[in-house]
């Protein structure tokens, strides 16, 4: 209250560098101090507790045992790059304190997280021999379910309605695509979950568009709703009929050729069926959303309903599609849960995954691509969480895993600002 | 600010024109306040007999199960007490969602508040030895306050700095503080002498909160946590109506771009919300970890958060509601241990009604359709998308 908006603030010339002279406000060169404040505290982080923890060497293996092609593996004096990465990261830090990055501080704070990264997992691995390769494949087994949500997400909060209920929907993909495919096999468990999701989001839709209800209570009830039934349903029926909770597996199907190039084979080329829908459904959205009718009418109606309404598009139906489809999608991320690992429900085993996908689509920006991107870095967090709790490390693993959830708090914190939502999302629609 | 008037709780709008945010704003006449939660209650309750029939139950069993509800919620003194007792974190949890829902926020990590509640208050509650009960009492309580508050001020504090919104923060924090509790029950400070498994130490006695009914039977668990849960309805209620702060916070939710040409600081209200409310909560774990518990284990709060937010909306976020509206989940939860124990039928299910309530109170006009009430067309709007 007593300070004035930022923008009617005094703005000072800052002297930059010898040659050139920037305009910045007081607000930006705090920013940047800040920033380059916290790039120093994390090479300090790894000058001073890591580096000298660390004796040996650090093996990251780059291929699986049954390659054709296999790749030595990466073999680093742990101490030593510890100190050359420590560098890495103060040389960042006092370039951004004292001159800023300006317009390229966000990626250079991403380079600088990345190299943090890397310095915590040469450290980890001090001394042993940890596998990079298998890391980097559960990386992308683990975003898929995160990038299928936000794609539901994105489905339907480009035409409008905010879906919180893909926490639910996965939930209950998962439940019903276990007893399905116990019941008739893989395939009919997956079709189940794609419905089940469709039926959820059904209720969204009806309740959004129609009733207009609040979208995010509708959502909060949605997985609530999802949470009690399945865990009820699991206490009543799966305990007793064991046969409904034991689906087969889908297994990873390589394809040739591409399979067997080193890296890239396994972690693209060797997945199960859920993970290559994944990337049809990223691509095809995509390519619906911003370059056929149906998706300019869904943008329109997202942005403007008003006017999409007044040049004779049917509001309510676009929106009805668009979340049933939305829905539909998150029905079958849900099944890769129970039918993409291990064929068996356990009650409320989608952990927060909805949310996370929630905060990918918000990092990605509405976008299926960018959220894909995003959902890798979530991926990669809850893949390290689980490929660090095998190795020893002495991070207990109570903290490794909160890791992929701190990381959704400060991607979210970081960029939402930034974010533009649809700008009609979670507003009902009344047709005057 | 100091010459703001304070407005009265009458609505001088028509009835069928307010939405459901200016009824969570301002006060409710009688129909939506007590028939529209009674017939989404009943309703609620019709469709959980269809769900327990569909698991392979007759007509006969599902009525066996709701007599074991009610004789487990009311039947009985003892029973009467567990309502209360579990009524009492309801309420307080409930406030936090309820307030947070008055200034427009979304406060769904009562959860973790009331987790890291909870720890702050067993540490204090065996800590300190040789303190008297009415130094000790009040001291492990003002420890919960301030776990949950430090919890709570996290996603408003993000909220109003950077614009994270709220629902994503708080469940993130309500994963993290689960886990934290998990490692801390491990770590020298809180786990057991002897015990591997994670399991605190026991509160001291002068810091456990005394039983109400404890002498007609020491078996009645119901505490003074109750009192202290009422004592907070009634101060959120003073809070909100009586004072300039409450009516900021008000106005902050009705139209925060309104609230800021009008020269109240939106950042301010958020932050002060999310640590009111994360308050509430601490209080709620405490109140759990002191006066029932003895102790924490892993996952103590056993989703009192979650059904505080279904509490908050049937109470339509105004305090004495909450406090109606937790009474019954109380029950329900009482009513649930008993139905699962002696008719067989599973405790989740009172979550699945619960969800149901939730829906026909936020979707009044679904409930007038099915009752062909004169509908109150009332819609919803908490939400402020995600940008704000």
């Amino acid at each position: 209250m007593s300070t004035p908006p930022i923008d009617r603030q005094p703005i000072e010339s800052y002297e930059v560098t010898g040659k050139r002279t920037k305009e910045l406000t007081r607000r930006q060169i705090k920013k940047a101090r800040i920033t380059g404040i916290v790039m120093f505290a994390l090479a300090a982080i790894v000058m001073f507790l890591l580096a000298p923890a660390a004796a040996g060497t650090s093996t990251f293996g780059l291929s699986f045992a049954d390659e054709t092609i296999q790749l030595p593996p990466l073999s680093v004096p742990s101490q030593g790059s510890l100190w050359v990465l420590a560098m890495v990261l103060g040389f960042l830090g006092a370039t951004q304190f004292f001159r800023g990055f300006q317009s390229r501080t966000t990626v250079i704070l991403g380079i600088a997280f990345a190299v943090f990264v890397f310095s915590i997992m040469v450290w980890a691995t001090a001394g042993q021999e940890f596998s990079l390769i298998s890391m980097l494949v559960s990386t992308i087994a683990r975003a898929t379910p995160i990038a299928l949500g936000a794609l539901s997400g994105i489905l339907c909060e480009r035409s409008g309605v905010v879906n919180i209920g893909i926490e639910g929907m996965l939930l209950g993909g998962a439940f019903t695509g276990v007893v399905m495919g116990s019941l008739l096999g893989g395939w009919v468990g997956l079709l189940a979950a794609t419905l089940t999701g469709g039926v959820l989001a059904l209720l969204l839709a009806v309740l959004a568009v129609n009733f207009r209800v609040d979208q995010i209570i509708i959502g909060v009830v949605i997985n609530i709703l999802v949470l009690g039934l399945t865990s009820f349903l699991t206490a009543q029926l799966l305990v007793k009929n064991p046969d409904l909770n034991n689906a087969p597996i889908f297994q990873a199907l390589k394809i040739p050729v591409l399979g067997d190039i080193p890296i890239i084979g396994p972690m693209f080329f060797d997945q199960t069926i859920i993970v290559y829908g994944m990337f049809i459904l990223i691509a095809s959205v995509t390519f619906m959303l911003f370059r056929t009718r149906w998706g300019l009418r869904t943008r329109s109606v997202g942005e403007n309903p008003k006017a999409a309404d007044s040049l004779g598009i049917k509001v309510a139906k676009v929106r009805y599609l668009a979340v049933v489809y939305g829905g539909m999608v998150g029905g079958f991320a849900g099944a890769w849960f129970t039918l993409g690992t291990v064929g068996r429900f356990d009650e409320g085993m989608t952990g927060g995954r909805g949310f996370i996908g929630l905060a990918a689509m918000i990092v990605g920006g509405w976008n299926p691509i960018g959220a894909f991107f995003a959902a890798l870095i979530f991926g990669f967090s809850d893949s390290m969480q689980q490929k660090f709790a095998v190795i020893e490390t002495p991070i207990p693993g109570e903290f490794l895993a909160m890791a992929p959830y701190l990381v959704t708090i400060i991607i979210v914190a970081g960029l939402v600002g930034r974010a533009r939502p649809p700008a009609a999302d979670g507003q009902p629609y009344e047709k005057e | 600010m100091t010459t703001t008037q304070i407005p009265s709780t009458d609505n001088p709008e028509p009835k069928n024109s307010r939405s459901f945010m200016q009824q969570l704003t301002t006060g409710t006449d009688w129909k939506s306040a007590a028939l529209i939660p009674a017939l989404a209650v009943l309703t609620a309750l019709i469709i959980g007999v269809v769900i327990i029939m569909l698991t392979g139950s007759s007509f006969g069993d599902a009525m066996s199960a709701y007599w074991a509800l009610l004789q487990g919620s009311v039947g009985s003194l003892k029973a009467i007490s567990e309502t209360l007792t579990a009524a009492t974190p309801l309420i307080l949890a409930g406030l936090s969602v309820a307030i947070a829902f008055r200034a427009g926020l979304f406060n769904i990590g009562t959860e973790g508040q009331l987790l890291m509640g909870g720890m702050f208050a067993v540490w204090a509650g065996f800590t300190f030895t040789g303190l008297p009960f009415y130094v000790h009492i009040p001291l492990a309580l003002l420890a919960g306050v301030v776990g949950g508050a430090i919890w709570g001020f996290i996603p408003g504090f993000l909220k109003a700095k950077t614009g994270a919104h709220e629902v994503i923060t708080t469940i993130m924090l309500n994963y993290i503080a689960l886990r934290l509790v998990d490692f801390l029950l491990k770590t020298e400070i809180f786990q057991r002498e002897g015990r591997n498994d994670p399991v605190s130490k026991t509160v001291e006695a002068s810091a456990q909160l005394p039983l109400l009914l404890g002498w007609i039977n020491p078996g009645l668990r119901v505490h003074l946590g109750l009192i202290v849960a009422l004592a907070a309805a009634a101060f959120i209620h003073w809070l909100l109506f009586r004072t300039t702060t409450g009516f900021e916070f008000r106005a902050v939710g009705a139209n925060p771009k309104a609230a800021r040409y009008a020269g109240m600081s939106i950042t301010k209200t958020y932050v002060l919300v999310m640590v009111i409310g994360g308050a509430l909560a601490g209080l709620a774990g405490a109140g759990q970890v002191l006066g029932v518990l003895d102790r924490a284990t892993p996952g103590f709060s056993s989703g009192i958060g979650f059904d505080a937010i279904a509490v908050a909306l049937l109470g339509r976020s105004n305090p004495w509601g909450v406090v109606a509206a937790a009474v019954l989940f109380g029950g329900l939860s009482a009513g649930g241990q008993q139905m699962q124990v002696s008719a067989n039928v599973g405790i989740d299910l009172i979550s699945v009604i619960q969800a149901l309530i939730i829906i026909f109170v936020a979707a009044p006009a679904l409930i007038s359709a099915i009752y062909r009430l004169k509908a109150p067309a009332a819609s919803t709007q908490i939400s402020k998308g995600w940008g704000s």
